[in-house]
């Protein structure tokens, strides 16, 4: 197998091929590097490539391995970072100039397992502001195409992350979800990623959007890849006191279960219909046949209250976001903005956040701050507060009836660039589907369920109830291999050619 | 800042005609050996910005987790103010920019409390007890510290640059909210000193913190507003922030009650806002005005869990309190015998430790208080050094209190001793060995003095006969200097009243 031919396996092949021999680390490093030349000049999944630290990691673990070393099964595979993420030494922005040229002086706990673990960071991956957004088209360094039409959004705010997973730039990606922004961009890239249960894994090191609301988790080609890398970066962490305590799920073992007889699949009412595109309901519908011919139970459930969700989410979310970017002031890191006229520290403040949030960030500081002001809390973020309750029972009595639930994870496939970007309600609604396991803090996957409107990929998505994200990687690992089995191979084997940029 | 010049009213004639209402609040900062939320480690005085973290700098990505030590001193001094400790308690954040707060927000407690309802009695000088009513303590972390550069004042204005030193930022606080203190009248002043005393008394033997005023280990808001009559409403409060001694707390009260009773004579109207008082002139002077009522946008802490402390563990926590000042001042009382008046000038004069670790080490109480009040605290005001700090230990004490009472050496002998002791030249005993101090009781030594004496002063000799025994004490004299002071009086006198065959 040829470096080029090994950059569309899965990461769990690549591992094997490190395991055997086949290949070094410091090879498959360098093609996805390579790769990474090769493309991203165009589809800039990334926003820094750290090629020299990503080499001297791989050599290292080559070392070790010829050493006789025990290393972790994906030691020597390369992972991208959603720049979201702080990694030590090497440039961390959120895609905001108000932290353009920060470089961290400390690691995130779970960049610090995918060092430990010997995996080479190839770089940090591009997104939304402070991940805000559904499209990428908020990132202050610039957008990011998606590779099967780069005329179109690769979704948001982790973009970066889906987009250079399904090019091949890497065969595995960190991202972040706080109402879907692993899943909906998985939907759009015809890629995998997973939000597990919040609390899984360490929010120690992610630059907070909403605090009650963030999970990071994996994005992959396929889920059992999904399942490898999550059992890496979970566990508990002291230092996040909303991590939880539990032992680490069998992540990998879940997915290679491929067996779903007797699993009470719940179909969502208030998660179809009008509001979905008509092939990506067809996708959804078909999928969920071919996991009842393989023995699946398919039950219709009502969650009366998701129709608030998105509401709830726009004051919940907004409000923790405008605390939490009050740091942003130019006073200890990052842009300093010095107005000329005798600056004092209120003035110095005043101009850097004005220079360095981009228009999306702005609004929502300006909502939550409103929605938490004195004689708005009780109407807004209370109320939110209330309806996120009514949210989680809607979940308490649906996992009373089935074991998982299902819808497709976005309304459509990926729309075109600038499509939205005037239109921040209808870029919102993008979410619908995605926002409710956030307020929950249930876990939930997005799979490819084939092509849909305009030869574009669509998803499906499972919800678990909280802690039972191994149904995921169960029902997800299934429906996958029962997809492939019909395509006769991966979906992203349909996507067109990059190499070179020569087919645009 | 604005000045206004108002008429002060004379202090009694404000106090005839308004009655004064109090509020204090009591900052303390916690003595743990970590912050409120990250493992940098609480110490004073260390090279700036060394006792810091990514979290007490509030950097990207970092997050708070509680310190179980803090919580535990928290739930101690609720106890000691006799408050009810919350079965569960969240923490809030309290939204303000300034450049000392790292995140631009303090994470504090809002609604939730970890300790309300309380009270605590205040002992006033001559005696009289004042039930202070305690509404709520809570957690929080302190800010960092500003240093205003180039200005004439310290102060902000006129400074050309200000420098930040966050080694204090997240330090754990305990902030002590009374209830309105009503019915001091004239006492006003002399009720909210002896709170803070009184606290600060609590806080030491809690051993919850050095709680030293000079460091700023305790800080106080003094609140004073005025109205007609007790019956009145209460009236416009002024807060005077972070006055830091005894002294201060009682003059600030004292000056703000001849402030606003000069506003209310004229016909005016105080002006809510916060105060500074000013050490050199006794006075107070606005700070800025509250009246657009700051809206700190306080919402839960979502980084955090909630803090439930067990019932048992509050149990057990109450039951390892240590004996609390006031009632170990009865039981002393008790132990002691002494008076009241005894009692109040050992407390005013810092000697209550003293005398009770001397009277531990084997003195008597009265002995113990003899030498604590008298001898000791003439040298105390001479070298103008409190008790605690003169070099001799109460064990010191009680050792030459030993030898007067086993009639080793006599009253000025021991006073001579007792200065070779400060001097640091051993224990009284060793003293008295090493310089041959000790009583002279051998009879043929003291026979010897007594015939010389005699044969001296045949007048005075004279004189006893004729019944004059009270003459003796003219022989006792030359005697004592002839033996250099260390002969046995008592023994002396009867060899004497012998010799001459005179009775007692």
């Amino acid at each position: 197998m040829t470096s080029t031919d090994i950059l569309r396996t899965s990461a769990a092949s690549q591992a094997a091929a490190l395991a055997a021999g086949e290949i070094s680390s410091a090879e498959l490093t360098a093609a996805h590097l390579d790769r990474i030349d090769a493309v991203d000049g165009d589809l800039h999944a990334f926003l820094h490539v750290s090629r020299d630290e990503a080499l001297t990691t791989a050599r290292d673990v080559d070392t070790r391995r010829a050493a006789g070393e025990e290393l972790h099964p994906l030691a020597g595979v390369p992972v991208a970072v959603k720049d979201v993420v702080v990694t030590e030494g090497i440039p961390t922005t959120a895609a905001s100039k108000i932290l353009e040229g920060w470089v961290p002086p400390y690691d995130a706990t779970l960049v610090e397992k995918l060092r430990a673990a010997g995996l080479p960071i190839l770089g940090k991956t591009n997104m939304d502001e402070f991940a805000m957004g559904s499209s990428t088209e908020n990132s202050a360094f610039g957008l990011t195409r998606n590779p099967w039409d780069r005329e179109r959004i690769p979704g948001g705010s982790g973009g970066g992350s889906a987009a250079a997973v399904g090019a091949f730039e890497a065969p595995l990606a960190i991202g972040t979800d706080t109402g879907g922004s692993i899943r909906q961009p998985a939907s759009v890239t015809g890629t995998v990623g997973v939000k597990p249960t919040y609390g899984s894994v360490s929010r120690y090191g992610l630059i907070a959007m909403a605090s009650s609301l963030d999970q990071a988790g994996p994005v992959t080609r396929t889920v059992a890849d999904a399942a490898l890398l999550h059992e890496l970066i979970a566990g508990h962490d002291a230092r996040d006191s909303t991590s939880l305590t539990d032992p680490v799920g069998a992540y990998a073992a879940a997915a290679g279960r491929k067996d779903v007889k007797g699993l009470r699949i719940g179909v969502i009412e208030q998660l179809e219909g009008e509001a979905f595109a008509p092939e990506v309901s067809a996708r959804f519908t078909e999928s969920l046949s071919l996991l009842e011919q393989a023995g699946a139970e398919i039950v219709r459930v009502s969650c009366p209250n998701f129709g608030y969700a998105l509401g709830a989410y726009y004051l919940i979310m907004p409000s923790e976001a405008s605390s939490n970017l009050a740091k942003f002031d130019g006073m200890r890191f990052g842009l300093r903005v010095v107005p000329e006229e005798s600056p004092t520290a209120e003035s110095v403040m005043k101009a850097t956040r004005g220079q360095g949030f981009g228009d999306e960030v702005k609004r929502r500081i300006l909502l939550g701050t409103y929605a938490l002001s004195a004689g708005y809390y009780d109407a807004y973020y209370g109320s939110a507060q209330k309806v996120r309750t009514l949210v989680q029972r809607d979940f308490a009595s649906a996992f009373e009836k089935v074991d998982v639930l299902a819808s497709p994870t976005a309304p459509t496939v990926a729309f075109r660039l600038g499509e939205k970007v005037d239109d921040p309600l209808a870029m919102y609604a993008n979410d619908i589907a995605t926002i409710p396991a956030n307020l929950a803090g249930v876990p939930g996957i997005s799979l490819p369920s084939g092509l849909a409107e305009d030869g574009l990929p669509a998803g499906i998505q499972f919800l678990a109830p909280a802690r039972g994200d191994e149904r995921l990687y169960q029902v997800g690992g299934a429906l996958e291999a029962l997809l492939e089995d019909s395509w006769g191979g991966p979906l992203l084997d349909r996507a067109p050619d990059l190499a070179g940029g020569a087919d645009r | 800042m604005t000045t206004t010049t108002t008429e002060l009213v004379d202090y009694d004639d404000a106090t005839d005609r308004y009655d004064p209402v109090l509020g204090i609040e009591v900052h303390v900062e916690l003595g743990t050996a970590t912050k409120m939320f990250d493992g940098a480690p609480n110490i004073f005085a260390a090279e700036p910005n060394t006792a810091i973290t990514p979290v007490s700098l509030g950097l990207p990505g970092s997050l708070p987790v509680v310190n179980g030590t803090a919580v535990e001193y928290a739930i101690r001094i609720g106890l000691a103010l006799n408050c009810s400790i919350a079965e569960t308690c969240r923490f809030a954040r309290k939204q303000y920019f300034y450049p000392d707060l790292t995140k631009n927000f303090q994470t504090s407690q809002y609604d939730e409390p970890i300790a309300f309802d309380g009270w605590v009695d205040v002992e006033l000088e001559d005696g009289e007890i004042v039930r202070v009513e305690i509404e709520r303590a809570h957690m929080e972390e302190d800010a960092g510290k500003n240093t205003h550069v180039g200005g004439a004042t310290g102060r902000i204005q006129g400074a050309t640059h200000s420098l930040v030193d966050y080694n204090r930022a997240g330090v754990p606080l305990v902030e002590i909210v009374t209830r309105p203190i009503e019915g001091t009248g004239k006492r006003a002043p002399e009720v909210a000193a002896a709170y803070v005393r009184t606290l600060r008394d609590i806080f030491r033997t809690l051993d919850v913190s050095e709680a030293r005023m000079e460091r700023g280990n305790v800080r106080a808001d003094v609140n004073v507003s005025l109205r007609p009559t007790p019956e009145s409403p209460l009236g416009t409060r002024t807060e005077t922030k972070n006055v830091n001694s005894f002294r201060a707390i009682d003059r600030t009260v004292h000056f703000e009650i001849s402030r606003q009773a000069g506003i209310l004579d004229a016909g005016g109207t105080v002006i809510q806002e916060t105060r500074h008082f000013h050490e050199d002139t006794g006075s107070t002077s606005s700070g800025r005005v509250k009246s657009d009522a700051e809206d700190y946008r306080y919402f839960p802490e979502p980084d955090l869990v909630p803090v439930a402390p067990s019932r048992e563990w509050v149990e057990e926590i109450r039951n390892a309190l240590p004996e609390l000042p006031a009632a170990r001042r009865r039981r002393l009382l008790g132990e002691w015998g002494f008076s009241d008046l005894e009692m109040r000038d050992v407390q005013n004069a810092g000697a209550l430790d003293l005398i009770e670790q001397t009277v531990a080490a084997g003195a008597s109480a009265q002995s113990a208080r003899k030498w604590w009040m008298g001898e000791l605290a003439r040298v105390a005001r001479e070298q103008e050094v409190e008790l605690e700090e003169l070099t001799v230990t109460p064990a010191q004490i009680a050792e030459l209190q030993g030898l007067v009472d086993g009639k080793k050496i006599n009253d000025k002998i021991a006073r001579k001793v007792l200065g070779s002791v400060l001097e640091g030249e051993g224990d009284p005993a060793a003293i008295v060995e090493a310089e041959g101090l000790a009583v002279v009781s051998d009879d043929s030594v003291l026979t010897a003095a007594v015939d010389q004496a005699i044969a001296d002063n045949p007048d005075v000799v004279a004189k006893i006969q004729g019944g004059k025994v009270q003459a003796i004490g003219a022989l006792i004299g030359p005697i004592m200097k002839a033996t250099r002071g260390q002969a046995d009086a008592g023994r002396v006198r009867e060899i004497i009243m012998e010799k001459l065959g005179v009775q007692g």
